[in-house]
């Protein structure tokens, strides 16, 4: 084999492992981001497509920034977590079936339920034994919830972000 | 105008479904990334031959192909059963283990007599078995993501696995000397001279099982019944028990099987998962404690009694000074160190080296054997992989929706990078050499099998962190106002301070 053969081969090696490495780093770049980005790229569009149908598209392209995407754990064990929010409803409670699974000593095991309707999201309690709190409002019945409002279910804080 | 403003201020009482965000599988970059890993396998395997043997062969590509094949077949199972799983824990995995076989089998390549070279069988040598090896825990690996659909379901054995991972721990120890020790430490089950195995790597997988559940159950007691000293919060004595259990099993870890490695990995996987359970940095500092307290201690003893301390003790003078003595006791890292020196920046190239210098090279040094040939501007970029994996692994318990998948992960994804940082620094003198696997390059079937189940879980937690939420909550939908459901069976623990 010629000398410059394996020189080629060897530092070509080396290159191609960083490349991966690079490549590795950019798929998760993406993803990484996908949370701050999709809010306008991928999900309004998809979401105007898909109402488009159904309903009128004006209305929703108007309200496009504040519609609930997400629903993000503010204060408590879970803080941090985000659930991004589709058309399913989400169950809340230390039952481990729950949607969201929050293991805190005031929270019953079925605690409370968002439920989405007509684009609003809903807070309904489900007779929880230390109740569902909207901001200070004890929530009674289905009660909609506001962006950035806080819903307070034991030491746990939640709310919705755009 | 009013009008005009209206539809804006209002804000969604209208007709408009919250935005359905299109949750991405990105399996298809998954299987690229995976093609890429394995053309680097490929690239590698060619220039060893390029350089040992002066020509490439025409079945170089073959290990890698049976490796693709079977990481494929891993793909199609994770594509199917767990499609939102995170896209570059396999392909980075991958790499590593293709790399690792290949390694060794440059290394029988090397052992080899010239005439045989050419027509080495890839099932051949260390590097055939390890092959083999990879087939059959990538196989365990698809087996255990088949069995475990929701990572929640493991918490249903969390006690059994702890006593199973305690037994497994306590085997090697008890057991007569001959049947369980090799190289000096006491690691192994021996069946017969051609098989043995490590049950101190499957028993790490099920002690933290075990951890992640006792602490989402103790969480609160161990977070809030504490002392303020010195503006640090120290729990209460009673809630230390389990900790102090723990280290003692390590200490008799270290004490019997004379290995501080793994000591040091069991208890820093349970501080840490305490950590993550807790967010006190005093269990942080109070393991560094302990644990350096008694590695001083054993050093000390070692010194003065000698005995099960002996060999620790020898180990950290090694550490201390390995050229005192470098054609006998410090042999073995003085010849690491001179082989990550002798590869410098870029290394001698695949194949270029010379690892038959190197004790154990197919082992705990193989690190310093690739380091050799790829020097410190591969080596970096191995460490790198190391990492990205580690840091998809903490990602995942970061979005994971439950604690015990918190803790899992994150306890997982720790104790891999707690393994690289320990044999990665005792082969550079950073800290003193112990016996540990590097986790998918060392030969070795217990610890490649129990890695690849470690990524198993790891991938099963991803997908449940990253699977839109779908349906579910079915159950829930009864009348508000009906008899509630029997609550969690969590017992009520009374804190007093």
């Amino acid at each position: 084999m010629p000398e410059l053969v394996i020189t080629v081969a060897r530092f070509g090696f080396l290159i191609l492992l960083w490349i991966f490495v690079f490549t590795v780093v950019g798929v998760i770049r993406r993803d990484l981001f996908a949370g701050a980005r999709s809010g306008r790229l991928v999900a309004a569009p998809r979401a105007v497509g898909a109402s488009t149908g159904q309903q009128a598209a004006r209305p929703a392209k108007v309200k496009r920034g504040r519609a609930a995407h997400q629903l993000v754990v503010t204060a408590g064990q879970l803080a941090g977590t985000r659930i991004t929010l589709g058309d399913a409803q989400i169950t809340i409670g230390r039952a481990e079936d729950s949607t969201l699974v929050i293991t805190d000593d005031y929270a019953s095991a079925r605690h409370a339920r968002l439920v989405p309707r007509d684009g609003q999201w809903f807070v309904e309690d489900l007779g929880s034994t230390n109740g569902t709190y909207l901001d200070r409002a004890k929530v009674t019945g289905p009660t909609p919830v506001p962006l950035g409002v806080p819903i307070r279910i034991g030491r746990t804080s939640l709310e919705l972000r755009p | 105008m009013t009008a005009a403003a209206t539809p804006a201020a209002s804000p969604a009482t209208t007709g408009e479904q919250p935005g359905v965000r299109l949750a991405r599988s990105r399996r298809n970059a998954e299987l690229s990334l995976l093609a890429l890993a394995m053309v680097l396998v490929a690239a590698y395997g060619a220039t060893v031959e390029a350089n040992l043997l002066d020509t490439v062969t025409p079945d170089f590509w073959v290990p890698a192909a049976a490796l693709g094949a079977v990481f494929l077949g891993l793909h199609l199972v994770i594509r199917f059963l767990a499609p939102y799983a995170d896209p570059a824990l396999l392909p980075a995995v991958a790499l590593l283990n293709g790399l690792g076989v290949g390694f060794l089998r440059r290394i029988d390549l090397n052992d080899a007599l010239p005439a045989d070279r050419e027509t080495l069988a890839i099932f051949a040598g260390t590097g055939g078995r390890q092959l083999a090896w990879t087939l059959v825990s990538v196989i365990l690996a698809a087996a255990l993501l088949v069995l475990m659909r929701d990572h929640r379901s493991v918490s249903r054995y969390a006690y059994t696995l702890g006593l199973a991972g305690i037994v497994l721990v306590m085997i090697p120890a008890v057991l007569p000397g001959r049947f369980s020790e090799i190289n000096g430490a006491k690691l192994w089950i021996k069946f017969g001279d051609a098989f043995s195995i490590q049950p101190g790597e499957f028993a790490k997988l099920a002690l933290l099982v075990f951890f992640a559940y006792y602490l989402v159950r103790k969480r609160e007691v161990l977070s809030l019944a504490s002392r303020r000293f010195l503006g640090i919060d120290f729990p209460r004595g009673r809630d230390l028990g389990p900790v102090v259990v723990v280290w003692l099993i390590s200490l008799l870890v270290l004490i019997f099987e004379k290995d501080l490695g793994t000591s040091l990995l069991y208890f820093g996987m349970f501080v840490v998962t305490l950590y993550i359970a807790t967010e006190r940095v005093s269990w942080l500092l109070i393991g560094l404690v302990l644990f350096f307290g008694g590695a001083y201690l054993a050093y000390i003893l070692g010194d003065l009694v000698g005995g099960p301390f002996a060999n620790f003790y020898l180990r950290a003078e090694i550490w201390l000074d390995p050229f005192a003595d470098p054609h006998d006791k410090g042999y073995q890292l003085v010849q690491g160190l001179l082989a990550l020196g002798t590869g410098g920046l870029f290394g001698a190239g695949p194949g270029g080296g010379q690892p038959g210098l190197l004790p154990e090279v197919q082992n705990d040094f193989i690190f310093a054997g690739i380091g050799e040939e790829i020097g410190l501007f591969g080596l970096s970029a191995l460490l790198v992989v190391y990492l990205l994996i580690v840091e998809r692994g903490l990602r995942a318990a970061l979005a994971v929706r439950d604690s015990f998948g918190k803790l899992l992960a994150g306890g997982l994804a720790f104790t891999l990078g707690l393994q690289v940082f320990v044999i990665v620094g005792g082969i550079s003198k950073l800290i003193p050499l112990t016996g540990q696997t590097t986790p998918f390059l060392s030969a070795g079937g217990s610890s490649l099998m129990a890695n690849w189940l470690l990524i198993a879980v790891l991938l099963r937690v991803s997908d449940g962190a990253r699977r839109p939420v779908t349906g579910g909550g079915g159950k829930v939908a009864r009348p508000a106002g009906g008899p509630p459901e029997q609550l969690h069976g969590a017992p009520t623990e009374v804190i007093r301070p």
